[in-house]
């Protein structure tokens, strides 16, 4: 009947001022992401301290934006950076262009580049989105919890045997 | 008459002055806050916090909101015709102020010796000062749109147009049962005639839904806000609106729906009559029930099609109204 369901959508919302609302205060509560979920770049390191990246610009010719730039430059006994023959002299990702697609990561023959978990990275100026080589190192600075990855690497994931 | 001598019902002119600056900002006030009560209750009832940033609750969101809104750059469309276009939401927000000075809000005292009475003005025909006044406030609306020179302000305009002056003769119909019974066109007189007899919500229901349904189409609120239908027209006749100009158009709609709650009051539920509570209190707790309902029914129903609206308006509210002013008028009569 008509008025009637009505009336009773009014008793629904009526009802729902009384319930905790369900929105997660996102800068004091941070929801885990994913374990693969795609965020920024990390370079790695070989455990004795060279780098995986040998400056081979794969990550470069893969990215379909166009955002990573890589000039190479050759090792010396002096001057020993990577493992291989060169090693990235210069190593950029233009963060404001990068689609977080993931190909780098797949092109990389050394698993040199990896996408890491973060996702803040709201900058007030464009300058500040260019990732140098040794920020891309570094640790990064902020931590992103992220989910058990117990969970979801399963055959039957947590999230649909719930359901 | 000396100029500090008594004005209407033994009032000085300066204290109503002093007075209709007080009420003034008092409905800006209750403007603001009532557009944060707004989101607040539609966001609890939609399971949300709505604003809690500023300030503590939230409490200090109409304040940013009012400072964004001055502080945007005052664009207009390179087309628009520039008087009309800046005079429109003045012209929409001046009448909706002018409406609340007739609607009484307390018993009236006497301070310091002078005469103060419990509303701004007492007109023997203040019902029909403000549909008047609230007709000529759509023509704020209607050339704003129009000014604008655009589509969608021009479309919106025209759905404006066409609902206000639809609805609003059903609004006019559904207090004319109150018209009749209390025998007055002055707030004033039609409380002290509640007060005397009976709530009119009692004997005028049948009004009472009538003027909240045409109430809240007249104020193009959910479920009848077709002009500012955002799927549909973007944003209706302020679609090129800015900053404080935009303002102003939402502070008359608000400002309306405020009015328009307070002449329910006026009208139906005994106006500022209530026991133990001073006046303004009674009036205001009255008021801020009415402001509840209609943002409740914003969240729960859903917009309706514009022939359902032209149909619901002419073919089942218009004859409703009419029969019932009919059938009351035929009682005033015969008893």
């Amino acid at each position: 009947m008509q008025p009637f369901g009505t009336l009773k959508g009014f008793g629904v919302t009526f009802k729902h001022i009384f319930k905790k609302p369900i929105t997660q205060q996102y800068p004091e509560f941070k929801r885990a992401v994913y374990p693969r979920f795609r965020g920024r770049h990390r370079l790695h390191t070989h455990a004795n301290g060279l780098e995986k990246c040998v400056g081979c610009s794969l990550c470069a010719a893969a990215c379909p934006s166009d955002c990573i730039r890589v000039v190479a430059a050759e090792n010396t006994p002096e001057n020993r950076v990577s493992a291989g023959e060169r090693y990235a002299r210069i190593y950029e990702i233009n963060l404001s262009r990068c689609i977080f697609c993931g190909y780098c990561e797949i092109a990389c023959p050394f698993d040199a580049i990896t996408l890491g978990n973060e996702f803040e990275l709201s900058e007030y100026s464009r300058d500040d989105l260019i990732y140098t080589k040794d920020m891309l190192l570094a640790e990064p600075i902020k931590r992103i919890p992220v989910q058990d990855a117990d969970l979801y690497d399963t055959p039957i994931p947590a999230y649909k045997s719930d359901s | 008459m000396s100029l500090l001598g008594a004005g209407a019902n033994g009032e000085p002119w300066w204290i109503a002055l002093i007075k209709s600056a007080i009420v003034i900002n008092l409905v800006l006030f209750g403007f603001a806050y009532l557009t944060l009560v707004e989101r607040k209750v539609m966001g609890r009832m939609q399971l949300r916090y709505g604003p809690n940033r500023a300030g503590p609750y939230g409490l200090l969101q109409p304040i940013a909101d009012l400072v964004k809104l001055i502080r945007k750059e005052s664009f207009f469309p390179a087309a628009a015709i520039d008087g009309l276009y800046i005079a429109a939401p003045f012209l929409a927000a001046f009448t909706a102020l002018t409406t609340f000075s007739v609607i009484p809000w307390g018993p009236g005292w006497e301070i310091a010796g002078y005469q103060v009475n419990g509303y701004v003005a007492d007109l023997p025909i203040a019902l029909l000062l403000i549909f008047a006044v609230g007709s000529i406030g759509i023509y704020g609306f209607i050339i704003g749109g129009w000014a604008s020179d655009s589509k969608f302000a021009l479309l919106g305009a025209m759905r404006t147009c066409a609902q206000l002056v639809s609805y609003e003769v059903s609004l006019a119909l559904s207090v004319l049962g109150v018209v009749l019974m209390a025998g007055s066109l002055s707030l004033v007189d039609i409380v002290a005639a509640q007060e005397a007899d009976v709530w009119y919500l009692i004997p005028q229901f049948v009004g009472f839904v009538i003027f909240i349904l045409a109430g809240t189409a007249e104020t193009s609120r959910a479920p009848f806000d077709l002009p500012e239908a955002e799927q549909e027209l973007v944003a209706g006749y302020h679609t090129e609106y800015g900053g404080m100009r935009f303002g102003l158009y939402s502070m008359s709609e608000y400002i309306n729906l405020i009015t328009l709650s307070g002449l329910a009051v006026t009208l139906f539920l005994g106006g500022w009559h209530g026991p133990i509570l001073p006046g303004p209190v009674w009036f205001l707790l009255k008021l801020a029930v009415l402001l509840f309902l209609f943002i409740w029914m914003r969240t729960t129903l859903p917009r309706l099609r514009y022939d359902q609206l032209m149909r619901f308006g002419w073919k089942v509210l218009l004859p409703v109204a009419t029969v019932n002013a009919v059938i009351t008028a035929l009682l005033v009569v015969w008893i």
